[in-house]
């Protein structure tokens, strides 16, 4: 239970941490926050003979939430999602999906951009920024490449990053002011891994019709489920139980949960419907300044 | 200039509980180590080494991680607050008067990483005594104890925000 042997570097730039990805790509392993890479070292199923630590490297650990875009480094803490002020105000769905982070003492070491490429299914924030269509800037030898979202988790464990090159940020359009959000989860306790988890935002435009709506699901496939048919079923339509069963259902059909040692497919679809449910007549009920419910 | 890469022991300086030390680390030594075998303070507990217990809880640069996920490189130039920082030359921290005072523990492994959480806690939440059961129990959820049931650690850290609340009114 303790680490192997393995080869440190701590760079200051992203320009250093790419020339040390060049020299053997294969074998280095970056380490973000480490709260998932450091029980694989202790536990020895990682074994990388290069370990280069993105801790020191300032420039990814920067907000700027300025913009017609909110833009957020990949060494960002989960801890600082959930408490910063400027993210509540215009992205408040990701604090949401913050706190279903494992615990504090996780969450104040544990960043957005290990988490979103380590790709793990049952994870929250690939749910939550795959909802908000989000943009993940992946920094190579030959420059940034931006890739969306619902093109970057291809499977457990796997992202669209190759090797060489580096996650160094994300960008997140605002849902338009006024829209409702939620992300609610169902885990064994507190903290452990989603059986399902689902994120959404909903706005309800003035004539009681909604017309911006978004859906994403963890734990139940082996990426991120985002239900990029829900605009074109929800737009015009009144935020009602009818509407939201439609929904359900559909999500229901379209999923592919497993089975593991927590709980059964059977059970995952299960959860997924209510959640499903939920979410929308939440994120929709806190449209328009309804307030949290 | 290229950056180093070394699989060789490195210098490395760290401040803990207020007293500056300096200590030659492999990169692969994690801080729990650190602290227990290199710095002989054996109040942080070791149990899963995985990061589920919390028992390894320290405070980094005032912000609690679990020391068996830091490596000990990664704490250089850093501060750490351990459990044998918290007791005064006039005893016991008013947190550790209100663990002791509601039996709020029983083996004692897990309690080091709870006093830790609990502090960081109350630090940003001078109030935290006034939040609702299911609040606290999951802003407490990281540290697991095997002994208790909880209920009593619950009360402790309600009491021991109280007191450190009254404490700072007083001066």
């Amino acid at each position: 239970m303790k680490p192997p042997r393995f080869a440190y570097a701590a760079p200051t730039t992203v320009d250093e941490v790419l020339d040390l990805l060049r020299i053997e790509p294969d074998g280095t392993t970056v380490l973000a926050g480490g709260q998932s890479l450091m029980p694989m070292l202790n536990m020895r199923m990682a074994t990388p003979s290069v370990l280069v630590d993105l801790n020191g490297v300032v420039q990814l650990a920067a907000i700027d939430a300025d913009g017609d875009r909110v833009r957020i480094g990949a060494m960002v803490r989960q801890r600082t999602i959930e408490t910063d002020a400027r993210i509540a105000r215009r992205l408040p769905l990701l604090p949401e999906a913050a706190r279903h982070i494992a615990h504090v003492p996780i969450r104040t070491r544990g960043t957005v951009g290990g988490s979103l490429a380590h790709a793990d299914p049952s994870a929250e924030l690939p749910a939550a920024i795959s909802a908000l269509d989000g943009r993940l800037h992946v920094r190579g030898p030959d420059g940034d490449r931006v890739v969306a979202a619902r093109e970057f988790f291809l499977g457990p464990l796997t992202t669209a990053v190759e090797p060489g090159e580096l996650l160094v940020a994300i960008d997140v359009a605002a849902p338009p002011a006024g829209s409702g959000w939620a992300f609610l989860e169902v885990a064994r306790t507190h903290g452990a891994f989603a059986l399902a988890g689902v994120a959404a935002v909903v706005h309800v435009g003035s004539g009681g019709a909604i017309d911006h709506a978004a859906l994403a699901l963890c734990g139940v496939g082996s990426a991120p489920y985002a239900a990029t048919w829900l605009a074109d079923v929800a737009t015009g339509e009144r935020p009602d139980e009818a509407l939201f069963d439609h929904v359900a259902q559909r999500v229901h059909d379209e999923i592919s949960p497993y089975d593991d040692g927590h709980a059964s497919a059977d059970y995952r679809r299960r959860v997924a419907v209510v959640l499903t449910q939920r979410a929308l007549r939440t994120a929709a009920a806190r449209s328009n300044g309804g307030g949290p419910s | 200039m290229s950056v180093p890469v070394a699989q060789e022991a490195q210098i490395i300086n760290v401040t803990v509980n207020g007293e500056p030390h300096t200590a030659t680390v492999e990169p692969r030594l994690l801080l729990a180590d650190l602290l227990r075998e290199v710095l002989g303070l054996r109040g942080t507990h070791l149990g899963c080494e995985h990061g589920v217990c919390g028992a390894c809880t320290i405070l980094l640069d005032g912000e609690p991680m679990r020391s068996c996920l830091v490596l000990a490189v990664q704490a250089d130039g850093r501060e750490i607050t351990t459990v044998e920082g918290l007791a005064g030359a006039d005893g016991l921290h008013p947190l550790q008067e209100a663990f002791r005072e509601h039996h709020a523990l029983q083996c004692g492994f897990c309690t080091p990483g709870f006093l830790l959480t609990a502090l960081y806690l109350i630090d940003g939440d001078p109030a935290l005594d006034e939040r609702d059961e299911k609040d606290l129990r999951e802003a407490l959820s990281g540290n697991l104890c095997r002994c208790t049931g909880y209920q009593n650690i619950v009360d402790a850290v309600r009491d021991g925000a109280a007191r450190l609340r009254d404490a700072k009114e007083e001066v």
